[in-house]
């Protein structure tokens, strides 16, 4: 099911004195299977642009075309069968909990989709296992009687069931303590080994896309500032910094430590990688 | 150094609605002195939180004592004075803000202190100016970023000039630029105005910038010092599922596989200056 | 989609009528709804059109805000007519339809109904517009601080004023955002008839108000951690002033309704 989005423009409130340019001129194709990082601050225009791949918004100008069906009229079943194929997990998706139960919750989705109860079941089961939440212990609890980080996970769920194609994520670590936020990773790590869905994670984490990404995308005001692989973004670290993103703290040691002479690649982030690289360098020395 | 506050043995009770009964804190004693900058870091529900409302008196210990400035938090004739001495800033910017204008949601608290007009009105400017939001003072809160909401409420919070400033998680719901800001603005109160600031985070470059780092885990203060100290314990601090900066690891995984390299390290200059001297 | 809501907006300005004292501006309205509905000939409207003619010219209020702020009712208006026009006894008859008269007096019923409509509505549009909601609610509150001798909470109603104005457009920003959440997953907000759609409302309904209880409890320890503890001596910062130009504005709003009140009477 590929992406392809093709000079998209995006502009709120053409026609009144709070008008604004969210997104100008972005273009890019994603292809199955991909683990993609859409990293950028606030305002860059990552979560207008995250809107348009599954119809929530539509272009002012531009287009994006998804499994080839261009978006822009796609209207009613259509577009929902789009939504069914592209599935947008929101920031704190569990504020958008209703239901009584998990499992009426996390039904939600393919009881829209008009699926048989035993098709149901099915989906809620699978869903949950996805994200490792017990099926017979969780099911019929209230999902505002469970932590945050299990409420998160029931959100996650939910948009699972609907069985996509291709999984967004709109900062899904947000607010989470570091052991929450690792447990989430490498859930969506597994799920992308595990059943080659698309990911696209958005973030402002280098350190949390680094490890993961296949490729990166950068976005800087409402275009695309850098696009490629995690090693090709990284060696641009002072485009980076001047965008106030910064690099991984582990990219930043082998950089200085390579400014101060040692021979040692750029593409350097993570800790085990760099430790072995780095002893290698030094360790015969027994001391730097 | 008198105490400014202090925390004797103090243990936190509660019934959740599962009717389960939930400690939260299992007899925690330490001190803060005047002008300290403490961090208080721990995964959720290690009772950080907690920790932090019983400052200010939102929540009263089960047993034990609280004393902030002398004036235990029980005493319910001074609760006024503690909440004026320890002001609170929380973690959603959104939740904090009553009020339509950047400058009168600063002075409401000044206003809820009986203050003469005319000096909240300096103390509102003043505040602003601390923070950085003075030109902003007319604006309404919905269009603010999250870092410059949250600096409105740390400015709300001066302009009942505190001397204790809680902040409970203030970053956590803040993108890079907004955490830089609030941090900064923090360190720049304490270091110049003399603020004393206990710092809620389970972000651990920020924990480096304190002078001292409390960890807690299960409702127990489990390690205690300064950030070098408490950071070079690596493996516990991993044991707990807490993160240490990354130079931090990246140099105890060096020290392991045999290079000589000292404890303590916390930033990626220092680690290079290590490497290659 | 529910950002667009003008009605009743505020449209700042540094006009001479956006600097009324808000009570003056509240009490002067009265007066003015009170007036219109004194009017007895099309004299009186006449008095009444070049007051608030001169009045929207001074504001700086685009008609079309003024117009905008009339289109909501247009349907209320037309009804009004058509219910005066038919229903009213007269004499001269103008034409018949499916049994109901259409006479002269109820064309001049008619007439005067809508705009006695519409003044009312400019009137309060232009009070709306000039001044901003924490201006009214401040006005407000003064002018009905003297009831709280007899109990009337008017420092409770006007802090809950003040408060939801200021949620206003952060919870419209996120029912828009679990709207899209839950259209994320199949949700359909805009196919079936009224009870599917009501039932289709739930998914929205239940997220936005365990949202909202959330907030006002994080609030409620936000306030009480700034001391908060209800009205009684608290100060103010801004407080109102009445100037020159306040006093000038209600004397000449009362000229008016002697003119009208006159001209009705003696005309």
């Amino acid at each position: 099911m590929p992406i392809t989005v093709e000079s998209l423009a995006h502009i709120y409130m053409p026609d009144s004195p709070f008008k604004s340019v969210a997104l100008n001129d972005v273009s890019f194709n994603i292809d199955d299977g991909e683990y993609i990082g859409l990293i950028g601050h606030t305002g860059s225009g990552k979560s207008t642009l995250i809107q348009h791949l599954n119809g929530l918004l539509k272009p002012s100008s531009g287009r994006v075309v998804i499994d080839g069906i261009d978006l822009a009229n796609t209207k009613g079943q259509a577009l929902k069968d789009v939504r069914r194929n592209v599935g947008l997990v929101f920031q704190y998706p569990e504020h958008q909990l209703f239901e009584e139960t998990v499992y009426r919750d996390i039904s939600f989705g393919p009881k829209n989709y008009g699926l048989s109860q035993s098709e149901i079941d099915e989906r809620v089961a699978k869903a949950m296992a996805l994200v490792g939440l017990d099926f017979d212990k969780y099911k019929d609890r209230s999902p505002f009687e469970i932590s945050g980080g299990q409420r998160r996970r029931v959100a996650i769920a939910g948009v699972l069931a609907i069985n996509p194609k291709v999984l967004i994520l709109d900062e899904p670590t947000a607010g989470l303590d570091p052991k929450g936020k690792n447990e989430i990773l490498t859930q969506i790590s597994e799920l992308h080994k595990n059943s080659n869905i698309t990911i696209i994670l958005v973030s402002h984490n280098m350190d949390e896309i680094a490890r993961l990404a296949d490729r990166i995308i950068v976005m800087d005001k409402g275009t695309i500032a850098l696009i490629g692989t995690p090693a090709q973004i990284y060696a641009e670290a002072d485009k980076l910094e001047h965008m106030g993103l910064g690099i991984p703290q582990i990219t930043k040691v082998v950089n200085l430590l390579r400014q101060k002479g040692l021979k040692l690649p750029q593409d350097v982030y993570t800790i085990q990688s760099a430790r072995d690289l780095i002893f290698e360098l030094l360790g015969g020395r027994g001391n730097a | 150094m008198e105490s400014l506050i202090e925390f004797q043995n103090v243990f936190f009770e509660y019934v959740n609605h599962a009717a389960e009964r939930i400690i939260a804190l299992d007899g925690i004693s330490f001190n803060i002195s005047q002008g300290e900058f403490v961090a208080v870091i721990g995964h959720n529900g290690s009772g950080k939180s907690t920790l932090a409302k019983l400052i200010n008196a939102l929540l009263k210990p089960s047993e034990g004592v609280v004393r902030v400035k002398g004036i235990d938090t029980q005493d319910s004739s001074r609760l006024w004075d503690i909440r004026r001495t320890a002001g609170m800033v929380f973690q959603n910017p959104d939740n904090q803000m009553v009020s339509t204008m950047v400058e009168e949601d600063v002075a409401f608290g000044p206003e809820n202190l009986g203050v003469e007009p005319k000096v909240i009105r300096l103390r509102v400017n003043q505040a602003l100016e601390t923070v950085g939001m003075r030109d902003y003072a007319r604006h309404a809160p919905h269009f603010l970023s999250g870092g410059q909401k949250q600096r409105v409420a740390i400015a709300g919070i001066l302009a009942m000039k505190p001397e204790i400033i809680v902040l409970d998680e203030p970053t956590a719901m803040l993108d890079p630029i907004g955490r830089q800001e609030v941090l900064s603005t923090i360190k720049r109160l304490n270091k110049e105005e003399k603020i004393t600031v206990v710092y809620i985070t389970h972000f651990m470059e920020e924990a480096v910038e304190a002078d001292r780092v409390l960890v807690m885990e299960n409702g127990k203060i489990v390690i205690e010092g300064t950030p070098r100290q408490v950071f070079s314990k690596v493996d516990e601090l991993k044991n707990m599922s807490l993160d240490v900066p990354q130079a931090t690891e990246l140099a105890h995984e060096l020290r392991i596989a045999g290079l000589n390299i000292p404890q303590g390290i916390l930033t990626a200059e220092e680690l290079a200056g290590v490497l290659c001297p | 989609m529910l950002k667009d809501i003008t009605l009743g907006q505020y449209f700042p300005g540094e006009s001479q009528i956006h600097k009324l004292d808000p009570r003056y501006k509240i009490i002067i309205t009265f007066l003015f709804v009170a007036a219109v509905f004194s009017v007895r000939n099309y004299a009186g409207y006449v008095f009444a059109f070049v007051y608030i003619a001169i009045a929207s010219v001074l504001s700086g209020v685009s008609v079309k805000y003024l117009a905008g702020n009339l289109k909501p009712l247009y349907f209320i208006i037309v009804l009004t007519f058509i219910i005066n026009s038919f229903f009213t006894r007269g004499e001269t008859v103008i034409f018949t339809l499916w049994g109901l008269v259409f006479t002269r007096e109820g064309l001049d019923q008619g007439i005067f109904m809508i705009l006695r409509i519409v003044f009312l509505v400019l009137g309060t549009s232009l009070l709306t517009l000039t001044t901003s909601p924490i201006s009214l609610t401040d006005g407000m509150e003064h002018l009905l601080r003297p009831l709280k001798r007899l109990g009337f909470p008017a420092h409770e109603i006007s802090m809950m004023t003040t408060i939801a104005l200021r949620f206003i457009p952060t919870l419209i920003e996120e029912t828009d955002k679990i709207m899209k959440a839950q259209m994320a997953r199949g949700a359909d907000f805009e196919s079936g008839n009224i009870f599917v759609r009501a039932k289709a409302l739930v998914p929205l309904l239940v997220p936005l108000f365990i949202s909202a209880f959330r907030r006002a409890d994080e609030l409620a320890m936000a306030m009480e951690s700034r001391c908060y503890r209800g009205g009684d001596q608290r100060t103010r910062m801004n407080s109102l002033k009445a100037h020159k130009r306040d006093v000038i504005a209600i004397l000449i709003t009362i000229l008016m309704m002697v003119l009208v009140f006159a001209v009705g009477r003696y005309f």
